[in-house]
């Protein structure tokens, strides 16, 4: 049974079971229309879509809505697109966070405080705010229409350094005092102590800047013009414009660009209800 | 504490250093300066003092898009501000399989909006899964124009970032209920006080600050809002245009070779503007609390 507590925590029979009916009902409501889009780019082409009393269940399963897709957009190609960008923005913020946040954190210097005070003050500027602005800039690079431009800009967000340095700031001060005595540097210190104390924040700057990367649309749709460049959210937008006659093609699209991200997420979910979990969940 | 090497948390920062002013603060000082010019990718770029801004008064498509955000606001702020609350209490309690839930109400937040928007254009189209059954069950004798209809493709939309945003901010509250004392509840619940009459006065006295700071984080989402509109719309903005966001304005005008660099300025400037306001007040309610 549930590991219910006594007293206050036991929850009644009737209760149980109100609360698993509405978790069900919220279930319906968030995941529904993911399954109903999978089931989608499961029919056939001699399967009805478009029935008033559609089925849940593809009645003959098929996959060629996958390779169809392939035919019309260069859809895996895309997918390789998206996850250069993605791997290319991990890796940028893992360690230019990493390294700011631990400096920031954990070393005194002349003028750090204002240094603090301009990351945080990226804060209250939106992203398209600037948007156009960076266009400007990563073109005058020479980067425009490249993936290298789609990753730049995002590569080492603000955002994460801050929270890097909000991680090295919970190590306590005299573990470093006592690793200093010892003669340490500055970067052995990061190495040894302050890299095996951030993993939970480090994993969470890592998955949130790869669904970051690969779920961006607007940025990548102002740098690239050459389909072949596309990533994944552009090429499906693209899809959606020329066949919106056929759901299915656009339902197994959908789904390829989906369905990695969930894989990573569930894979990786833990660490980041752990932080959630550890503050909320007392009883 | 001395350093051997003074330069070494430069060389820490200098990374994060560049990216900071390359991409945050010159080009947040370059869309001032733009908005005050005619540029445009090829050339341009004279000087014209408040052109962009006076352009904007006879800017018809501007003016919907402010309603349209301001709509969006109103219904968006109280219904994400309220729902993902009572989602965070539902998946408080430790049942069996409870993280599975949880995982599962976080997956339109992991999604990217393109994706969910497609999925939604789907169940929302003429001959889509929602006219269908609503026709199928008598209640309509044709479909509902979701997505063609000025004000339905807004509310759509609208829906849409209200069902995505559920599960961020259901993980938002669930930190914020580990922090509201048990012993409230308890001594509650020993005189006597219901669920619903302990939601209302212990639960949410005990998250206030919390619910403040969603709708702030929520006013600015809705101001910024883009794919939802852009793909439901198929690109174009609805009906005559007419449910155009300030962003899409923004990438309307800013992008390609033939876009208006400074117009499209002006707009960012003006985005700025409104989400500024939210912004201070979110910045001087952290100063508050730290």
């Amino acid at each position: 049974m549930a590991r219910s507590g006594r007293g206050f925590n036991t929850i009644s029979p009737a209760e149980k079971v109100l609360r698993y009916a509405l978790l069900l009902v919220v279930l319906v409501i968030t995941v529904g229309p993911f399954l109903w889009q999978l089931s989608t780019s499961l029919k056939g082409v001699t399967e009805d879509v478009f029935t008033q009393t559609p089925t849940f269940v593809p009645q003959h399963p098929t996959l060629s809505n996958y390779t169809e897709v392939a035919k019309t957009i260069p859809v895996w190609a895309y997918a390789g697109n998206s996850l250069i960008v993605a791997v290319l923005v991990v890796a940028g913020n893992a360690i230019g966070a990493t390294l700011a946040g631990y400096a920031l954190a954990k070393l005194r210097f002349r003028g750090s405080k204002l240094v603090l005070g301009l990351f945080l003050a990226t804060l209250i500027l939106p992203s398209e705010v600037t948007i156009i602005s960076q266009y400007v800039i990563v073109r005058g690079l020479g980067f425009s229409d490249s993936l290298i431009g789609v990753a730049l800009p995002g590569a080492i967000q603000m955002l994460n350094v801050l929270l890097m340095r909000t991680a090295f700031l919970s190590i306590p001060a005299d573990v470093d005092a006592a690793a200093i005595i010892d003669g340490a540097t500055a970067w052995q210190r990061l190495i040894r102590i302050g890299l095996p104390n951030v993993k939970g924040m480090l994993s969470v700057v890592v998955i949130f800047s790869f669904i970051f990367a690969w779920d961006d649309f607007l940025w990548p749709l102002i740098v690239l013009t050459d389909p072949d460049k596309y990533t994944l959210t552009v090429g499906l937008q693209y899809l959606n414009g020329t066949f919106s006659s056929n759901p299915r093609l656009i339902a197994a699209g959908t789904m390829i660009a989906f369905l990695p991200i969930v894989v990573i997420f569930a894979l990786l979910q833990r660490f980041f209800f752990k932080g959630v979990d550890a503050g909320a969940i007392k009883g | 504490m001395t350093h051997k090497r003074w330069f070494t948390p430069w060389l820490l920062i200098a990374p994060a250093a560049v990216w900071l002013v390359v991409f945050n603060a010159v080009p947040a000082i370059n869309t001032l300066i733009l908005s005050f010019t005619n540029a445009r990718p090829l050339g341009g770029g004279q000087f014209i003092g408040f052109g962009n801004y006076t352009r904007m008064l006879d800017d018809q498509q501007l003016v919907d898009a402010l309603i349209n955000s301001i709509v969006y606001m109103v219904v968006c702020v109280p219904l994400l501000t309220l729902l993902p609350l009572l989602l965070a209490v539902l998946v408080e309690k430790k049942l069996r399989g409870i993280a599975f839930f949880r995982i599962a109400f976080y997956t339109p937040v992991i999604a990217s909006a393109v994706v969910v928007a497609l999925i939604w254009g789907w169940l929302l189209n003429d001959r889509g899964v929602i006219n269908g059954m609503a026709e199928g069950l008598g209640f309509l004798s044709g479909p509902l124009p979701f997505l063609t209809d000025r004000w339905l493709l807004l509310f759509s939309a609208i829906s849409l970032t209200v069902w995505k945003g559920l599960g961020y901010y259901m993980i938002i509250y669930m930190s914020a209920l580990g922090n509201v004392s048990r012993e409230l509840h308890e001594a509650a619940a020993v005189d006597g006080a219901g669920p619903v009459r302990r939601f209302f006065s212990v639960t949410v006295p005990g998250v206030r600050n919390t619910m403040l700071l969603i709708s702030v984080l929520i006013s600015v989402f809705a101001l910024r809002v883009f794919s939802e509109l852009y793909i439901l719309s198929n690109g174009t903005g609805g009906p005559g245009g007419r449910d155009m966001s300030l962003v899409m304005l923004i990438q309307l005008y800013g992008q390609g070779l033939t876009g208006h660099l400074g117009y499209a300025s002006a707009l960012s400037v003006l985005l700025f503007v409104v989400t500024v306001g939210p912004m201070l007040f979110l910045a001087r309610l952290n100063r508050k609390e730290s």
